[in-house]
This record gives structure tokens, C-alpha cells and sequence, in this order.
């Protein structure tokens, strides 16, 4: 049951997004037996309420409220007020993620001792090492049920894998799988196993996918000490004279305006958000916005590089039916610069339906040539590429001034320019995607563009030195003890993994941090 | 109101002298009174807020905009009848359609001396139409049929997309490994 705590109750641990990296935390604090109050902007569902249907699913979960974008990206151009495609709902994003549950490699936490002084790029080591997180993995792996670790078998390949994987193996990769996901392949913690359905970026009606919303949350919510307010909206982070942060001001259900005090804020609400509240929560104390004593904060904003490349046969391949993303090569993760650039990709399977694939497939697109591919949907398999981004001070979550919501708060810009090493990555990749294709008979190859932003990171990151970043090694901001940053915006860089079991890890090392903390008496 | 496109019974459909009359390089596209027709797929169109003309000439641009010789006429018609229920609504959006329309014609002419509805090739139409993809007009059009045509259900089968499995126990029984042609 859902325990109410009160407005003016300043014991709670108050968290600001219900996603991956809020709704573990809470749930693991929770279950430790600290009260927590999470504030989640958007409404609750449950998963028989979920859409196999991918614009009506769009309209149920995505984050639609304003935003707007600057820069080169191609995204600023075709979609300029949708800079990234989350949600908006009490789960967060991991209501229609994927599942690719990936461990960093060592060195992908020592970017700049490993890669160098790369002009243009803010490189910084993160501050702790792959050793360090190595048991939260483990907890994150065993709590999600990710395959291929304790114990659990893989997930049978779909046709689009099948296609993959003789492709890959043509051209002699080795390291190709079903992958580690976080997709039930046999029933497992009360939930049942992949029906194969193939709606997985629309919200798994059959529970076998995990997400906070369904294996989280009502765990957390059974001990008495989580409570969850969906349609709540923070606006902003108070603080007193001493700098300690006191609590939030959100919007409710109903459009009123509340004061919930707090003794700790943790701030989750993905890599757009969570700057874009830190920033709006600007004062006389500080009037940069909150932890920013750095001027980090927004800044360093990595989406992954990413891009698609899409085979099209001579015969049917019904790349739809079954898991959207169980399948991966890892072959070219590593790093191994004489490829001509820093940093390694994954490639993994990917399957759009009708209505999204014309919407993403060449945005902007028309004529013969777009429709030409769009006739050979029925022959078509996909795979999306996921690599490492270059940090960039300039790529940016700033304030929008001229722009409010609904609540007058001003609304995010996020402004991107592609690093020279993510062309030369992504230039790379889509060669190598299309020759896998190739080399099994695609008659056409297709490398597409990068959607709107699944993966954003960076945007709050941890270093060592408060000057370098905003959060320390457990997501402490540098500037007010009381203030955590629990999300992907912590990352200090990106990696080449898809990033949500990483989140989850940061999330209940940051548990333990806090518990323990509290117990001193901290805070 | 606009009514729903209806499956018109020959009967109530304009006389067949009629439009032998109207046949033009548009094929079945017809314009009977307030109505666009198509005698051929047996529907009709009524436009009140547009002129006919406009939402003929609308039609054969979405066409022309997504070619898919395997997709009836009325699939097109369907993904543009909001711009005829909401040029009711909304005034500047009918200046934008209706002028958007004339400056087709007018190049059409200029470069055909015909209508751009009424040019006999697909080319033709297809280079008036890259000269003007900048135009708010030509986004606003390509913008809304890229959802509006590739998101009606009835289309997917022609593309050989199933839709919705959930209901259907998804796919673990049904082909999610056939393949085998591999
Ligand atoms: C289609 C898709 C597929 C993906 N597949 C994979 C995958 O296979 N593997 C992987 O690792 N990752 C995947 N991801 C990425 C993954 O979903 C995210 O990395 C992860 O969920 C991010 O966690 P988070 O806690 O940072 O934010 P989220 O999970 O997005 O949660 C943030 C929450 O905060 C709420 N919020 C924001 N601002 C406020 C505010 N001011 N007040 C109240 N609430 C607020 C939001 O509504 C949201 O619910 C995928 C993402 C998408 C979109
Ligand atoms: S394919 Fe499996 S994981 Fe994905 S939505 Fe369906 S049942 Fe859930």
C-alpha cells in the first residue's frame, strides 16, 4: 500500500522522476526503510492499459511538453521540439525501453587517460572504476533478470536476429548474441516469460520486460515507506540560508501549486529535465541555478551515436514479430583507435512498424525512393548502432527564456553538434552494418539517420574535483550535501553501452550512500 | 459538417456522361458538385470549407508525395480530409492549402499550360513539387501525410505489417523464427 506522508513531513527523502535511476533508488530506500516521497510528472498506467499501436502508444507515454533545439543535428531540423523520444510516466523510460542490459568495459571509466587530449572534447575520467560498480552490477543484473547472467538463458532470435547474425558471422564477427537483456526468457520474480509480442518500445503487456513501473515500484510501495504522486511536476528546489536543500514546489493532479519539505532531494528526471530543474531553481545564494559552482551543469550532454542501417531482401524477413532488440555483435565495442577514431560501438537489432518507420526512415523524406523502401517493409531487417559520444561543453540543456509551459516554467533547449570522432564512428558503422547485410543478399541498404534521443546523458556528471562537474562518486552534489543527482545525467561520459543497467547499478550503490549517511545522522 | 468518405452506390453518383466529361490526366479523381469522386473505388468526398478543386488537386499531391501504386485513391483522401475539417476552423490554415494549391497551378501552367492536377506524368508533377518543398505549404502537406497515410491500420496489410499482437498472444506461436530462406 501506498503510505501518504505529509506536506510538511521534512524527514523524507524526496525524489524527483519515477524512471530508472528514481525509481530504483526509491524503491532500494524504501525497502532499507527510509520514507520516500517520489513526484513523477506523469500519470500512472498499468500494463494492460499499454497500445500495440506506436502513435496512439506516443500519445499515452511520450514526453510531448514543449521543448526546443539548436545546433547542426539533423533532429533540430525534422523534429525540432521533440530533441529526445522518453516518457512521461510513472516508470519513466524504462516503460518502453528495450532491455539491452550492458556492463561499461574498464576502460570506458578512464576516457581521457585511455583516448587523450581529444580537441574539443571534455574528456574527464569518471570517479570511480569499473571494480568499484562491479557488485552493483551484480545486484542490478539479478534484480532486472538480465539474461545471460545468473543463470538465466538467452532469449530465442527472431527472424530479424536471424538475419543479423548470419550477416555478421559472413563477414567474420564472433561476439554476436541475443544479448544480455532484461527480458524474462523463462517466468522469473512473479513474472512471466517474452510472448514474442514485439511492442517492447510501447510499454510489455505481458510483464516480461522489466521497468520500475511493474518490478519496482510496488515493491517499494509494500514496505509502507514509498509513496508515488503521479502528475506532479517540480518546478523548482528550495533551499535555506545555509544552502541546505529543504524541499520541492511541484504542480499537482489538479494544477495546484505544493510545498513538499524534505531532508534529502534526489533529482531524476533524465538527462533534459534534471538540469533544466537545477537550472529554473536559480536564487540569490545561488544564482547560476543549484550545484552549478561549476558552470557544468546542462553542459556535456552526450545522446550516444547512434544511427540505423536497414536491409532490404528479396524475401520476407518480418523483422516486427518478437523482441525489438534482442540481438547484438559486440565485435567493434572495444577500443582500438586504427579505425580512426576513439571509443567502440555496439550494433544491435532494431524493428520500427509501419507508421514509424515512415516517420524515422529518411525524416523529411519523399518521392520514389523513399517509398520504394518503404514497399520492401515486409523484406526489411534493422539494427541500430550505439556508440561512445565525445562530451562537449557546448552541447548544451539551457533555459529558454522566451518559451514557458503550461506551469510558466521555461522550457529546455538542447543544443548538439556532432564531435569529428562521432562522424568517424558513425561513418564506420553504417559501412560495417551494410556489409553485414550485404553479404546475405540485401538488395538495398539503407543507413538512417539518428531518431530523437532514447539515451541522454551526461548533463549533471560526476568528477573527481567540484570544479570539473556537478555530482561526486555517489551522486552527491559537489555544492549542497542534501542535493543528489540519480540519474543518467551523472554519467561523466557515455560508453558504448546502452546505459540504463548502469543507472540502475549508480542507483543502489547511491542507496547504500544515503542509508548509511542517514544513519550518521548526515544530512 | 464534412461528411465521411462514403461508398457511393452507382446510383446516386454523377451520370456517367458526366464524367466521362471530367476524365483527365487525374484518372478516377472527379469533381461532382461539393464533392471530389471517384466512381472507380465507389467513394466521394463532400468539401465545404476547401474548394473541390483544391481537395482534387490535394489528393493527387499526396499521391505524388508518397507513390504507392498498391494504395488506393481513397487511403490519400483519407490522410487529407483534415485539411477540409480544419480549414473550417481554422482560417489561416485555409489560406495556406488554398494558396498552396494556386501556386501549383500556376506553375503548372506556366511551365504546361495545364493544371497541376491535370499534368500526365508523374515527373511533371514531381519537379513543380521539388520547387516548392521548402514552402511552409509543402511541409504542412508532407508532414501530416507521412501519419496520416502510413498510420491508417487498413494500409498495413499491404505493406505486410500485421499490427497489434497482444491480443493475438503475440508471435512466440506464430512465426517470430520462420524464416527460411536463409
Ligand atoms: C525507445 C527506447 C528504447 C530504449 N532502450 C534501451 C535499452 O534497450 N537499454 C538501455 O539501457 N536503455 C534503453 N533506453 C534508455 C532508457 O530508457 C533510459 O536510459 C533510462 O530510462 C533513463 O533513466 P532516467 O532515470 O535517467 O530517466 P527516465 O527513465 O526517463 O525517468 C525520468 C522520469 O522523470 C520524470 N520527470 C522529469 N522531470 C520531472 C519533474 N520536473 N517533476 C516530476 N517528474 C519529472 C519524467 O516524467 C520521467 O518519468 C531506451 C529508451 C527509449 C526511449
Ligand atoms: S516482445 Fe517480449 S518483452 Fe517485448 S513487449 Fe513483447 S512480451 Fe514484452
Amino acid at each position: 500500500m501506498a503510505a501518504p506522508f505529509d506536506l510538511n513531513d521534512d524527514s523524507v527523502v524526496v525524489i524527483v522522476g519515477s524512471g530508472a535511476g528514481g525509481g530504483t533508488l526509491g524503491t532500494e530506500l524504501a525497502l532499507k526503510g527510509v520514507k520516500v516521497v517520489i513526484l513523477e510528472a506523469g500519470k500512472r498506467h498499468n500494463m494492460e492499459d499499454f497500445v500495440n499501436n506506436e502513435w496512439e502508444s506516443f500519445a499515452q507515454l511520450a514526453w510531448t511538453d514543449m521543448r526546443t533545439t539548436s545546433g547542426s543535428w539533423r533532429v533540430h531540423k525534422n523534429f525540432p521540439n521533440l530533441p529526445a523520444w522518453i516518457v512521461k510516466s510513472v516508470g519513466g523510460s524504462t516503460v518502453h525501453w528495450a532491455g539491452a542490459s550492458l556492463r561499461f568495459q574498464e576502460h570506458e571509466f578512464k576516457t581521457r587517460t585511455t583516448y587523450g587530449d581529444l580537441d574539443g572534447a571534455n574528456l574527464l575520467d569518471w570517479p570511480i572504476t569499473l571494480a568499484e560498480l562491479e557488485p552493483y552490477y551484480a545486484k542490478a543484473e539479478d534484480r532486472m533478470g538480465v539474461t545471460r547472467t545468473n543463470g538465466i538463458p538467452g532469449l530465442p532470435g527472431n527472424n530479424n536476429f536471424k538475419v543479423f547474425e548470419a550477416g555478421a558471422k559472413k563477414i567474420g564477427y564472433t561476439e554476436v548474441s541475443t544479448g544480455r537483456m532484461a527480458i524474462n526468457s523463462q517466468p522469473r520474480h512473479d513474472r512471466g516469460s517474452c510472448q514474442q509480442i514485439g511492442f517492447c518500445f510501447q510499454g510489455c503487456k505481458s510483464g516480461a520486460k522489466w521497468s520500475t513501473l511493474i518490478a519496482e515500484i510496488p515493491r517499494g510501495e509494500e514496505t509502507g515507506n514509498l509513496e508515488v504522486r503521479p502528475e506532479s511536476m517540480v518546478l523548482k528546489i528550495e533551499h535555506d540560508n545555509s544552502g541546505k536543500a529543504t524541499g520541492v514546489v511541484y504542480v499537482d493532479k489538479d494544477g495546484k501549486t505544493q510545498r513538499q519539505k524534505a531532508r534529502i532531494v534526489a533529482v531524476a528526471g533524465n538527462s533534459i529535465e534534471s538540469p533544466r530543474l537545477l537550472l529554473n531553481s536559480a536564487s540569490s545564494m545561488f544564482p547560476d541555478g543549484l550545484a552549478n559552482s561549476s558552470g557544468q551543469v546542462g553542459r556535456n550532454y552526450m545522446r550516444h551515436m547512434t544511427g540505423s542501417v536497414y536491409g532490404i531482401f528479396e524475401k520476407p524477413v518480418h523483422m516486427y514479430r518478437g523482441t525489438t532488440m534482442a540481438g547484438i555483435v559486440r565485435d567493434e565495442a572495444g577500443f582500438n583507435d586504427k579505425r580512426g577514431f576513439v571509443g567502440g560501438y555496439e550494433m544491435e537489432t532494431l524493428s520500427l512498424g509501419v507508421p514509424f518507420m515512415a516517420a524515422f526512415l529518411d525524416p523529411g523524406g519523399w518521392g520514389r525512393s523513399f517509398t520504394s523502401a518503404m514497399d520492401g517493409y515486409v523484406n526489411t531487417a534493422g539494427l541500430w548502432i550505439v556508440g561512445e559520444d565525445m562530451p562537449q561543453e557546448t552541447n548544451r540543456v539551457t533555459l529558454n527564456t522566451e518559451v514557458k509551459d503550461k506551469n510558466g516554467m521555461p522550457v529546455a533547449n538542447v543544443h548538439f553538434d556532432d564531435h569529428p570522432n562521432d562522424i568517424a564512428m558513425r561513418t564506420h558503422a553504417y559501412k560495417q552494418g551494410a556489409a553485414m547485410y550485404d553479404s546475405v543478399g540485401a538488395v538495398r541498404t539503407l543507413p538512417t539517420p539518428p531518431y530523437p534521443s532514447t539515451h541522454n546523458l551526461g548533463t549533471n556528471r560526476m568528477s573527481e574535483k567540484p570544479r570539473d562537474g556537478v555530482v561526486n562518486k555517489h551522486g552527491q552534489t559537489h555544492d549542497i550535501p542534501n542535493l543528489f543527482v540519480s540519474d543518467g545525467s551523472q554519467f561523466t561520459t557515455g560508453g558504448a553501452e546502452n546505459p540504463t543497467l548502469t543507472i540502475v547499478a549508480l542507483a543502489i550503490r547511491q542507496a547504500d550512500f544515503i542509508a548509511g549517511e542517514m544513519s550518521k545522522n548526515a544530512f | 459538417m464534412t461528411t465521411l468518405i462514403d461508398r457511393r452506390s452507382p446510383s446516386r453518383g454523377p451520370s456517367r456522361r458526366n464524367i466521362l466529361g471530367m476524365i483527365g490526366a487525374t484518372g478516377a479523381l472527379m469533381i461532382s458538385g461539393l464533392a471530389v469522386i471517384n466512381p472507380r473505388e465507389a467513394w466521394g468526398l463532400e468539401v465545404v470549407a476547401l474548394k473541390p478543386e483544391t481537395m482534387r488537386t490535394l489528393i493527387v499531391m499526396a499521391r505524388d508525395v508518397y507513390p504507392h501504386d498498391r494504395i488506393a485513391d481513397r487511403f490519400y483522401a483519407v490522410a487529407m480530409k483534415p485539411y477540409e475539417t480544419d480549414a473550417a476552423k481554422d482560417p489561416a490554415l485555409k489560406a495556406l492549402v488554398e494558396e498552396g494549391v494556386i501556386t501549383l497551378d500556376t506553375l503548372a501552367k506556366a511551365r504546361h499550360g495545364v493544371a497541376y492536377a491535370d499534368l500526365g506524368w508523374e515527373d511533371q508533377r514531381v519537379a513543380i513539387l521539388r520547387e516548392i518543398e521548402d514552402s511552409a505549404f509543402f511541409q504542412k502537406v508532407r508532414g501530416g501525410l507521412v501519419v496520416g497515410l502510413y498510420n491508417q491500420e487498413e494500409v498495413w496489410p499491404i505493406f505486410g505489417y500485421e499490427g497489434a499482437s497482444a491480443e493475438k498472444g503475440g508471435y512466440i506461436d506464430r512465426g517470430f523464427s520462420d524464416i527460411s530462406w536463409l
